[in-house]
């Protein structure tokens, strides 16, 4: 790994010329909040920015997206055939300025995915092809809780290359043969004056020591599976208030889950991958109408245990969240899963209770 | 990389209705594109995403047994959109089949060992499967006792009734079958409830003995305690699960019972491990 310097007067040329090589993704402002778009042709990302409202997991994993197409035209000779459309586009691409936490994240669900028997062409094509330039995070929020996360405000395992900001500057750390790539795509070669490594490990202390919300996880993989299952005392509360509107599971980078749908338009037909959420109740519900998770507690329990336990368990990966705090931010009725991490972390079955604490 | 979202093109060759309400029709299907049919190769207790362009995809076991060549069949009930659709298709018609997916039963283990399949209603497919499978003349020497338990409200709605009244004639298979009732006195089965028949006519549970269940919930529930008072341990009760699917390669996130997913680690549990796992299903 080298560190290079990039002044940010040669920034915006460079992005300029990484457009022979790359589509670019980036952070850009839409009325009130940022969203990660395709920059159009001179538009600069906004790297002022602190973090985008949705995670930026469909940069990778659209939330609506064709798998397969076919002709419902008789006289076609693949009628009914079920193939991939042609117009897939796998160039490369940048997703520029994402944030570690959220660069994490792709690794996370890299596993589901990416396994010994069934690959995700979509997933990992998209993935494949996309270099990673991330920007390292001085300001967390109140809500973010990485560094307990197995994540942080400077990691960079899941970067091609990390900036880090200096005012005048970046620092950028170049990780990856990636990432190399893309330094030199965009003219990006001046080396880092002594120093710098040393400059970027003070910053990266000081943004770590300014998280100030925290998980405990150490006793979630010792815990039985089914002593949290029926840990009532957890699931009550946040299932009273939850509403199952699905915000949690549509801005979390870590959510996965998906339905397939049918539609026809004219004389084709589309079968479409969407976003889908495990708080809702048809995402079970059986043709009989049998719901094996019928209740609003069943649903709630799904999504925690699911990130917390299951994850935990099937993967040996550490938890199914990075710690970016959008689901607390965004929660329209304050369900926190720090307060819940914790209360799982903390079960005692014995006496069926738990610690409490304030986030 | 092998695209798993993309089904095999067959054709539907025939389709036989099997009970008197019409509500279950066995499809039989042949692979436009013969190569296809080895890549389907399957095992009993495994099944497939049905697809219908422009309807969907529906998750059903494979009817036929490996042991068949040259087709493959699945039993469809009519509840849903796409099971309601196919019961309007024609033979002729060209739609596709995602798979094999999921595990089998555990025929490994099952070698050298006493077989009981205990089925009721329209559960009774990748059972239909097993017991071809079985009776197969090379494999049939690879196990001891074959007893079957089969059982419906009526007789016009028991499945595969030609194949039953031919097993019902084998001496190499122990075959009882059952409805809940029936007025007809010439009648020459049992009358009663699977659980009621099991526990006259199911053979003890020995370490040597395993037992295969499949069949609506009513039916497992009381089911189950007559295998314990036949000595049947829990990891010789082998259940098949079913839960709401899309993806049926373990990626969409819906058909967990905890950290299982039915569609890849199952749908085939042994009765031990379900009581490790979430009642979810």
């Amino acid at each position: 790994m080298r560190v290079i310097r990039i002044d940010k007067s040669d920034w915006d040329a460079g992005v300029e010329k990484l457009r022979d090589t790359y589509r670019l993704i980036g952070p850009v402002k839409e009325k009130f909040y940022h969203t990660f778009a395709a920059l159009e042709a001179g538009q600069i990302p906004d790297m002022e920015y602190v973090n985008s409202r949705i995670s930026p997991k469909y940069a990778i994993y659209p939330q609506s997206e064709i798998i397969l197409s076919c002709s419902l035209n008789e006289d076609d000779e693949d009628y009914k055939i079920y193939h991939e459309p042609e117009d897939k586009n796998y160039e490369q691409k940048a997703v520029l300025g994402i944030r570690p936490c959220d660069a994490d994240s792709f690794e996370l669900v890299r596993v589901n995915f990416d396994t010994e028997e069934y690959k995700d062409p979509y997933w990992l094509r998209a993935y494949e092809s996309t270099t990673f330039v991330g920007l390292a995070c001085d300001s967390p929020c109140p809500t973010c809780f990485c560094t307990s996360a197995g994540s942080g405000p400077y990691s960079d395992k899941n970067l091609d290359i990390m900036l880090v900001d200096k005012q005048d500057h970046y620092l950028a750390e170049i990780i990856t043969e990636k990432g190399e790539k893309l330094a030199k795509a965009a003219g990006w070669q001046t080396e880092a004056e002594e120093g710098a490594t040393d400059a970027i490990d003070k910053s990266r202390a000081d943004a770590e020591s300014k998280i100030k919300s925290s998980v405990g996880t150490e006793n979630l993989a010792k815990q039985s599976l089914l002593d949290l299952y029926e840990a009532t005392v957890i699931w009550e509360k946040p299932a009273f208030a939850c509403i199952n509107c699905g915000t949690c599971t549509y801005a979390c980078p870590t959510c996965w889950c998906f339905d397939i749908q049918d539609e026809v338009h004219g004389k084709e037909s589309f079968r479409i991958r969407n976003w889908d959420s495990c708080m809702y109740p048809i995402f079970t519900t059986h043709a009989s109408g049998h719901n094996p998770r019928g209740t609003k507690l069943d649903r709630v329990r799904q999504r925690f245990m699911h990130k917390l336990k299951y994850y935990v368990d099937k993967y040996e990966n550490g938890i199914q969240c990075t710690g970016c705090g959008r689901c607390v931010s965004l929660c329209p009725v304050n369900i926190d899963i720090r307060g819940i991490c914790n209360m799982m972390n903390s079960y005692d079955p014995e006496s069926c209770t738990c610690e409490v604490t304030a986030s | 990389m092998e695209n798993p979202y993309i089904p095999y093109p067959v054709r539907i060759d025939e389709i036989k209705t099997e009970t008197e309400d019409k509500s279950l029709k066995t499809f039989k299907f042949v692979f436009l594109n013969p190569e296809d049919e080895e890549k389907f190769a399957y095992k009993a207790g495994q099944f497939a995403e049905l697809s219908v362009p422009g309807l969907g995809e529906i998750p059903i076991g494979i009817a036929s047994s490996p042991t068949e060549k040259g087709f493959v069949k699945f039993t469809i009930f009519k509840t849903g959109k796409v099971t309601s659709y196919m019961h309007s298709m024609k033979e002729g018609d060209i739609m596709g089949i995602r798979g094999p997916l999921g595990n089998w039963y555990p025929w490994e283990t099952l070698e050298g060992k006493n077989v009981v399949i205990i089925g009721g209603g329209f559960a009774f497919t990748t059972l239909r499967s097993s017991i071809i499978y079985m009776l197969e003349p090379e494999n049939r020497k690879k196990f001891k006792d074959i007893n079957v338990i089969y059982g419906a409200r009526s007789p016009g709605m028991l499945l595969y009734k030609d194949e039953l009244e031919a097993w019902a004639q084998r001496d190499d298979l122990n075959m009882n079958i059952t409805v809940d009732s029936c007025d007809d006195p010439d009648w020459p089965h049992h009358t009663g409830f699977v659980p009621t028949i099991t526990e006259q006519e199911g053979p003890s549970g020995t370490d040597d003995t395993y037992a295969i269940v499949c069949g609506p919930p009513i039916m497992i529930k009381f089911t189950q305690p007559v295998l314990d008072k036949l000595g049947y341990t829990e990891d010789r009760i082998i259940m098949s699960l079913e839960n709401r699917m899309k993806c049926g390669i373990g990626m969409c996130g819906r058909c967990n019972i905890g950290k299982e997913l039915v569609c890849k680690d199952g749908p085939v549990f042994t009765l031990q491990q379900l009581n490790q796992t979430p009642k979810e299903y």
